[in-house]
């Protein structure tokens, strides 16, 4: 068993063990702390794959913003959970029995199948040879040029994600007084001016 | 050495692992949000371990655009999930009947 193998074995382990962890247990904020668990070792797993661009990327997106934005959430929202037993009980039948029946249709393809790639036929590649390039420079130099509509609609998306978020969470409070800028501006006659004499000081 | 397979299993596992906590989860939508992100995570696996195994970059490119769309819907729904908890005062599953559905 080489190293290699042994690694993936290690964080594979490892992400499924706390992915479990995260839809099982009570605390939501212990989901949140094995959400994050699962995303280090799956940055692992990109890693192993060669793609250390996207695992860094992982790791400060995901871990960085997502998952400190569920614990914000987490901890900011109180929840009062009243959860009785037979409430639970009534759904596992049926959860399991789907994820049973996925699970066993994904792993029966998988186990049949032998992937032959080098007949697959995939899409031209548009950078064939990555030779002495790094993984970040092979892929901002595919990204920027023949990707650039679908970077530039992720922007978009993000923009729509952020002023959407920020529209639903605003509201406007009682009895909070608020500067007006405009009003502030267009105040007339309330305002002297005093033309200030050196050493002389001024009667308000 | 590794193969492909060993990838496309795991990823199966994360996927399944997440659909069954959308089914199970009756406490609060959190945890619903939570799986929807191992099931994205499982499938940005996918995407990298035929990327890597096909020696194509696209594979890399559309992980990248996955993660972005998940930050969004992330950010969104996390928000929509603070309103309802301000409107409603609790964001526990069971009493999200607003529709009768």
């Amino acid at each position: 068993m080489t190293a290699q193998l042994l690694t993936f074995y290690l964080f594979s382990g490892v992400i499924l063990i706390s992915s479990l962890m995260v839809i099982s247990t009570k605390n939501p904020v212990h989901s949140v702390l094995f959400l994050i668990l699962s995303f280090l070792n799956a940055a692992g797993l990109f890693v192993i794959l060669h793609a250390e661009f996207l695992a860094m990327i992982l790791i400060i997106v995901y871990v960085g913003a997502v998952a400190v934005l569920f614990l914000f959430v987490v901890m900011m929202l109180d929840f009062k959970t009243s959860i009785n037993k037979d409430n639970i009980l009534q759904y596992i039948p049926i959860g399991i029995l789907i994820g049973v029946v996925f699970i066993a249709e994904l792993i029966i393809v998988l186990i049949n199948t032998k992937f032959d790639l080098t007949n697959i036929q995939v899409l031209p590649n548009p950078l064939s040879d990555f030779t002495g390039k790094s993984n970040t420079e092979a892929i901002g130099s595919v990204l920027y040029t023949d990707y650039i509509l679908y970077f530039q609609l992720s922007g978009v998306i993000l923009l729509v994600a952020m002023i959407g978020s920020i529209v639903l969470t605003l509201r406007e409070r009682e009895g909070v007084k608020r500067q007006v800028v405009s009003e502030q501006l267009q105040r007339q006659g309330k305002i002297d001016l005093v033309d200030v004499k050196s050493g002389k000081g001024v009667d308000i | 050495m590794i193969e492909l397979n060993q990838f496309l299993i795991l990823s199966a596992l994360l996927f399944a692992i997440g659909v069954i906590g959308i089914f199970l989860n009756r406490k609060n939508v959190i945890i619903i949000l939570m799986s929807i992100e191992i099931i994205l995570l499982s499938v940005n696996l996918n995407l990298i371990a035929f990327s890597y195994f096909l020696n194509d970059l696209t594979g890399q490119i559309f992980s990248l655009f996955v993660l972005t769309v998940a930050a969004a819907e992330a950010a969104i729904g996390l928000a929509i999930l603070v309103i309802y908890n301000r409107n409603a005062g609790s964001i526990e599953i069971e009493k999200i009947n607003a529709l009768k559905g």
